[in-house]
């Protein structure tokens, strides 16, 4: 019997959880994109651009409530059929496998980043029992990172309580866990920026309690 | 969920003593209490089922009390030991199609979870699998279902019979039926014995379209009958009928559910190739059930096992009509790839098909790689233009195929992906390069299977063009040729 040992025989090689096949099919975001949210301008209609914005982080900053919030969102994918059937299949599904597959592009993002903290988009905690795990946070867990939860979502209850214009206007969906940020510099992870909504109502909360930025690193740019 | 050592459940606040269900030694069975006032609509939802908590609407102290009287069982979604993980919904046991997870359901750092199966909801080391074990949900009986006018031929009855028998003795039986011999008939008295005493039987089939034309066909002759119809996509997947047809797939979804299980086409992809299927058809079956398997084309090893007396059988060794089995003849045509290349078809083969063409007699052309039927395509389209082809991944196969029904095409080619299920009135059929290894017996058996099929039309010419015989081409040509002279010595062919 040779030296090596059962160990070593039976482990697979770290890192490697995605085929060349699946590798090749990757829709990496390249070429010009909106300064602030990463939406490649490639495939938009070249009136929804405005100078290096698109049209929508224009009218983010345009509203006096949201300007100044949020800093920017880099996303690493376009977000293409083969992306959405990956991260159904990641989120719903409960394949967790892919944050694992996901961790290396989500590392080499980070490089290009300063940051304090690294912060997950929260789930309520009946989601989380559902999917199991916090689609998020396991991004930011695999690629070799201190999770870092500053954020709870308000409780569906009390939303409700709350008036309709209070829901359509502030709809506030988060509220900060009592943890000093004071001047830190936070990135928001999640899976997709679709809108930027949640991003930004999470920016927010943070921005309100004392952090010195806060932007966000996304697997996909919707 | 855990559980602590008495099996209490605990969805969260784990008491330090619980454990994920996989890590429990031996799940106690709580006997049976019959004076428990047991719930009717769990009782529906779970008999011969698996199931995930997410998907039962009962609160848990609800579904636990259930089981501390002895109607529902708790099983271990996955089994974990020191040299195997094994999925117990699927039955994966392939190292790398499980993973791990920390999991925010059992508090562990690392939950296996089975990735095989994951499409039907996720099982885990933390996920316990939901059965009813308490008495069968009582249906109405029919003392004789059966609704049907025709006729059996006599090859049709002796399998006919035994098929009955085996349903009523709880008995495995393969049904070997050559192409065209009316093989769907011969289940109605077996079925129509199994529902008079109040058995439910399942008709599984790897194959999707084989149940959405099964399914009308048996709603028709068991008028009375409730039959579920289930599929990938398809939307009575919790009914508790008594006759249920299904692709293998959606078996997963049953445990221990079946008095009677009919497996049409044992020997086509994907259960063959795919040992979950085969799981879930052992799973669906109650421990004392009944077993039919029905083909065309049993594979070398069952053909071994019947001639040599380990397996029970029936042949219909002669079709419908009282026509042999067209027999297929093999033509050389030497090295056709390098033919190709040069543009050309070999001789023999062009012969062939002009041959067809001209006196407008419709065929098909059978093809062991998709390039190579492009290349013939393009050549043949010189002079023929309105010839199609057609393959797994075409988008428009439905069409053609259509297009082929309706004669406004003369001539099809095509991949294996015709070989069965697919019927033309009149045609003849060729391969080219059936020394390829992607032609195994019974694929040719299959493709010789497509001629002669119509009472009208009872006969056509059926050809192997190759390049060196091989083994499954004169074994299919033997298979054929044996089924033939059995017919003719118990007189089912009359020419
Ligand atoms: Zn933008
Ligand atoms: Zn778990
Ligand atoms: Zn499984």
């Amino acid at each position: 019997m040779s030296a090596v040992s059962w160990t070593t025989l039976w482990s697979r090689p770290k890192e490697n959880h995605l085929c060349q096949t699946c590798i090749d099919k990757l829709p990496f975001i390249k070429g010009d994109t909106c300064s602030k949210c990463s939406r490649p301008f490639s495939i938009q209609d070249p009136q929804f651009r405005k100078a290096d914005l698109c049209t929508d982080c224009l009218r983010w900053n345009q509203n006096p409530g949201w300007s100044g919030m949020f800093e920017k969102n880099i996303s690493i994918f376009m977000y293409d059929d083969f992306m959405k059937e990956t991260i159904a299949r990641y989120k719903f599904r409960g394949d967790y496998i892919f944050a694992k597959a996901f961790s290396p592009f989500i590392r080499e993002k980070l490089k290009t980043v300063e940051f304090d903290y690294l912060v997950p988009i929260p789930l309520s905690p009946q989601r989380l029992y559902e999917r199991g795990f916090n689609q998020s946070a396991a991004l930011i867990y695999e690629a070799g990172f201190t999770v870092m939860e500053l954020l709870q979502r308000i409780h569906s209850e009390k939303q409700s309580k709350k008036s309709r214009f209070d829901r359509i206007h502030l709809n506030q969906v988060f509220e900060p866990l009592n943890l000093n940020i004071e001047n830190r510099k936070i990135i928001l992870i999640d899976d997709i920026y679709t809108t930027g909504s949640t991003l930004y109502h999470a920016a927010k909360v943070l921005k309100e309690g004392g952090a010195a930025s806060v932007s966000s690193v996304t697997l996909a740019r919707g | 969920m855990r559980f602590t050592p008495n099996m209490t459940p605990y969805l969260n606040g784990f008491p330090p003593e619980s454990l994920q269900i996989s890590s429990i030694d031996t799940i106690p069975e709580p006997p049976l209490n019959e004076n428990y006032p047991f719930n009717k609509e769990l009782q529906q939802v779970l008999y011969g089922k698996q199931i995930l908590l997410e998907n039962l609407l009962n609160p848990l102290n609800e579904i636990h009390q259930h089981f501390e009287n002895g109607y529902i069982s708790y099983r271990k979604g996955i089994t974990k030991t020191k040299v195997k993980t094994v999925c117990a919904r699927c039955g994966n046991k392939e190292r790398s199609l499980f993973a791990s997870f920390p999991c925010a359901r059992c508090g562990e750092k690392e939950c296996t979870y089975c990735r095989k199966c994951i499409m039907m909801g996720r099982v885990s080391e933390c996920t316990p699998l939901f059965s009813w074990c308490g008495p069968e949900p009582v249906h109405e009986r029919k003392e004789h279902p059966l609704v049907w006018a025709g006729t059996l031929s006599p090859g049709q009855q002796v399998a006919s019979d035994q098929v009955k028998q085996a349903v009523i003795e709880n008995k495995e039986l393969l049904v070997w039926a050559v192409c065209g011999a009316g093989k769907t008939e011969v289940l109605f008295e077996g079925i129509n014995a199994a529902l008079a005493f109040g058995k439910r039987v399942c008709i599984a089939t790897p194959r999707t379209d084989v149940v959405l034309e099964l399914g009308p066909r048996l709603k028709a002759v068991f008028p009375g009958i409730q039959v579920a119809v289930l599929y990938g996509g398809s939307e009575d997947r919790h009914t508790q009928a008594p006759l249920t047809i299904a692709t293998t797939h959606q078996l997963l979804r049953f445990y221990k559910a079946f008095d009677t299980v009919i497996l049409d086409e044992v020997d086509a992809f994907p259960y063959t190739a795919d040992e979950s299927l085969q799981y879930a058809v052992r799973q669906s079956r109650k421990e004392t059930s009944s077993m039919i398997y029905l083909t065309a084309t049993p594979s070398q090893n069952w053909q071994n096992e019947c001639h040599s007396g380990k397996r029970n059988f029936v042949t219909i060794p002669a079709r419908y009509h009282r026509h042999p089995l067209p027999v297929p003849s093999f033509k050389w045509c030497g090295n056709w790839e390098n033919s190709l290349k040069k543009d050309k078809l070999p001789s023999a083969v062009s012969q062939w098909i002009k041959k067809r063409l001209d006196n407008q007699k419709q065929c098909l052309l059978f093809f062991p790689k998709i390039d190579k039927m492009e290349k013939v395509l393009t050549i043949l389209r010189k002079t023929y233009p309105k010839i199609q082809a057609v393959h797994a991944e075409d988008p428009d196969r439905k069409d053609k195929v259509q297009m082929m029904r309706n004669k406004e095409i003369p001539m099809l080619l095509t991949t294996t992906i015709l070989e069965r299920g697919v019927t033309f009135p009149n045609i003849d059929v060729a391969v080219l390069g059936a020394e390829d290894r992607i032609f195994t017996e019974s694929a040719l058996v299959q493709i010789a299977g497509r001629v002669g099929r119509s009472a009208q039309f009872p006969s056509g010419d059926i050809t192997f063009f190759h390049y060196g015989k091989t083994g499954s081409m004169v074994k299919a040509q033997k298979q054929i040729i044996k089924m033939n002279t059995e017919a003719k010595k118990k007189g089912l062919i009359d020419y």
